[in-house]
């Protein structure tokens, strides 16, 4: 396994007592996989990113379980340590390509100082490096252009930039957030297939983080699910998209607008996710589950076995049953 | 580039116009300069002669329209109080102001801006919160304040420096510095430190919360999870982006400094504009009133265009918009 996550819990101590954000999170990252995580807003989903690349908002910390790439652990390393590891072996994408690159460099700077910052170059073979990525994450004209300012692009140029400043020093994971959700809908898709491609070629394990059921469909090959803190479903995207196994994701499935044919109602799913200091004891989804009984109200379900997916319901836990 | 030069000067100009029209206006509400210079038993024809000597019989237009012409020219006719030439009291005056402004800049500069990135980068760190609190009270505290403690404790207790003047001065063509002689810098640092507390508390919290603001943005956190060195970072990334700020504001405190040395110069007897300025008030002396006004409208005009260059330079955005 590239990424191993153990039972990860981070939390937020505020002035009425501690939060707990993300509770017993686990799931892995083989080399060159594509991983979607999706969720509500506010389900955990980017802050379970944050905390793999080490850049929680403070006062957010993990304060349990554990972190390992390649086998080695990465959640407690000194910063200086994190730091050859941020940019090297895990890239970051971030959500919104207005903000995320620095407005008063050009963008072959950006990209000549990370490079540098993680492989022995010099000046004149980062440049031509730099070069290089912008014609392959598709600028024209990249050797004019790679004097440029980010404002000086569009939305989904600056987009492009962003993925290669994430995939310049090579490494072996990425985490992006949202990379598609600030974009118009017409460029979404030509950043999902450039990302793509270029984890393919580059044998780069992505966890790809949105709330947009059809980009994961198009470009997971597993998909975890989150809610409340907790994954709630994880298993490969066909099964879960398909065959959904926790009631959640069900939902979550029905409410997506099918293109065939015309349906006077979208489905939906009751209520609001709890907050983080009113989860329920119990499975946190039991409140709006449609199919909710007593125990679901009093234990708190692990992932287990539910078809071919894992899913942390109570109903897999009856032989026979399914959702 | 010139051009962009060309244009704020010419919109300079109706500024200075306006601050000519109010010096201008000063001759004529402020006294009666004609009775001022006559003597007491001067005859009334004495008078009707100087008051055509002085052009004052003309429209004011025609006066105003001298008034700017000589002023183009840094003609501003003779000190009531001193019956010498106004410009050559400016000129004489000026070194010295010029050289305590630039000291309590320096001073500010280079202190303040490193002890802003310092507490914004190590917000909740003790040493942080002491210097904010000290910096409240270089805000609060008035100048004139200030400069009597420090004249009390370094000049009166310890005898370390002196209390008031400029010391030894070396003339270089018209220019009379302070700089090179040891006298000359000795009184030069208490009048420079009252000067420069109140600004370097005030630039120290503005880089500061620029800082702060600077550091929650998205691209900071993207070039930390770029991996890049927190010096990187800090000082390149975060301070380039905290600069248009702090150039508008020290901008405006060096203008301040300038036009504001009037209660510093007066606290240490500093024989610079502000103190003739002063001097000039308390005699009624209208044409070197005048003739400040307008320097000091010049200077901030002067400094305005410097900060909109210094904008150009660090900032690619405002350049392309030209």
């Amino acid at each position: 396994m590239l990424l191993e996550v153990k039972d990860l819990r981070v939390e937020f101590p505020t002035r009425r007592g501690v939060l707990t954000a993300l509770n017993g999170v686990s799931f892995s990252i083989a080399p060159g996989e594509v991983l979607g995580v999706v969720g509500e807003s506010g389900a955990g989903k980017s802050m379970t990113g944050a905390a793999i690349i080490g850049l929680l908002e403070p006062p957010g910390r993990i304060a349990g379980g554990e972190i390992r790439l390649e086998g080695r652990r990465i959640d407690n390393l000194p910063l200086a340590e994190m730091r050859k590891i941020r940019g090297k072996r895990i890239g970051a994408i971030f959500q919104d390509p207005l903000t995320t690159l620095n407005p008063l460099y050009t963008v072959g700077r950006q990209l000549v100082e990370t490079m540098q910052a993680h492989l022995p170059l010099s000046d004149a073979e980062a440049r031509q490096r730099a070069i290089g990525w912008l014609e392959q994450v598709g600028i024209p004209a990249a050797a004019q252009r790679i004097d440029a300012y980010p404002h000086q692009f569009s939305g989904g140029m600056r987009q492009r930039v962003v993925i290669a400043l994430a995939l310049c020093a090579e490494p072996q994971l990425v985490v992006a957030d949202e990379p598609t959700t600030a974009l118009d809908v017409s460029i979404q898709a030509q950043i999902i297939a450039l990302l793509k491609r270029l984890a393919r070629e580059q044998r780069t394990a992505i966890m790809l983080v949105t709330h947009d059921m059809g980009v994961i469909a198009e470009t997971a090959d597993r998909v975890a699910v989150m809610y409340a803190g907790r994954i709630i479903e994880i298993g490969p995207v066909r099964d879960v998209v398909r065959h959904a196994q926790h009631p959640y994701t069900a939902g979550l499935m029905a409410s997506i607008p099918p293109l065939d044919r015309k349906v006077e109602r979208l489905a939906q799913i009751d209520g609001s996710m709890p907050r983080l200091n009113a989860i329920p004891p119990g499975c946190p989804f039991s409140p709006r589950c449609p199919h909710v009984f007593e125990r679901c109200r009093v234990a708190r379900p692990e992932l287990m076995p539910a078809g071919a997916t894992d899913a942390a319901c109570w109903l897999h836990d009856q032989p026979g049953a399914s959702a | 580039m010139v051009a962009f030069v060309i244009s704020r000067l010419l919109q300079a100009l109706p500024v200075l116009l306006v601050v000519a029209l109010i010096s201008f206006a000063l001759f004529t509400f402020v006294g009666d300069p004609v009775a001022a210079m006559l003597s007491q038993d001067a005859s009334l024809a004495d008078r009707e002669n100087l008051i055509r000597l002085l052009g004052l019989d003309q429209p004011w237009y025609v006066q105003f329209w001298k008034f700017v012409g000589n002023a183009v020219q840094g003609e501003f006719g003779l000190s009531y109080r001193l019956s010498r030439p106004v410009s050559a009291l400016i000129a004489e005056r000026a070194p010295a102001t010029l050289e305590l402004a630039f000291c309590a800049a320096a001073m500010t500069l280079c202190i303040g801006v490193p002890l802003g990135i310092f507490t914004g980068i190590y917000k909740d760190s003790w040493v942080s919160r002491l210097l904010l609190t000290v910096s409240l009270v270089g805000v609060s505290l008035p100048i004139f304040v200030l400069g009597m403690l420090l004249i009390l404790v370094f000049a009166v207790h310890l005898g370390w420096l002196p209390s008031f003047g400029r010391g030894e001065t070396v003339q270089l063509g018209w220019w009379s510095s302070g700089l090179l002689t040891v006298s000359g810098l000795k009184a030069l640092i208490l009048p420079a430190i009252t000067l420069a507390v109140f600004q370097l508390t005030l630039i120290t919290r503005l880089v500061r919360a620029e800082m702060l603001e600077v550091l929650r943005t998205d691209y900071i956190k993207f070039a930390r999870a770029r991996g890049l060195s927190n010096r990187s970072i800090n000082f390149g990334h975060a301070l380039k982006n905290t600069l248009v700020p702090v150039i508008t504001i020290a901008g405006l405190q060096l203008g301040g400094i300038i036009a504001f040395a009037i209660v510093t110069e007066t606290v240490f007897q500093w024989p610079g504009m502000g103190f003739l300025f002063i001097q000039s008030v308390g005699a009624a002396d209208i044409p070197v009133m005048a003739a400040y006004l307008l320097l000091i409208s010049l200077v901030f005009v002067v400094i305005n265009l410097g900060v909109d260059l210094l904008y150009y330079l660090v900032d690619p955005r405002l350049r392309a918009q030209r």
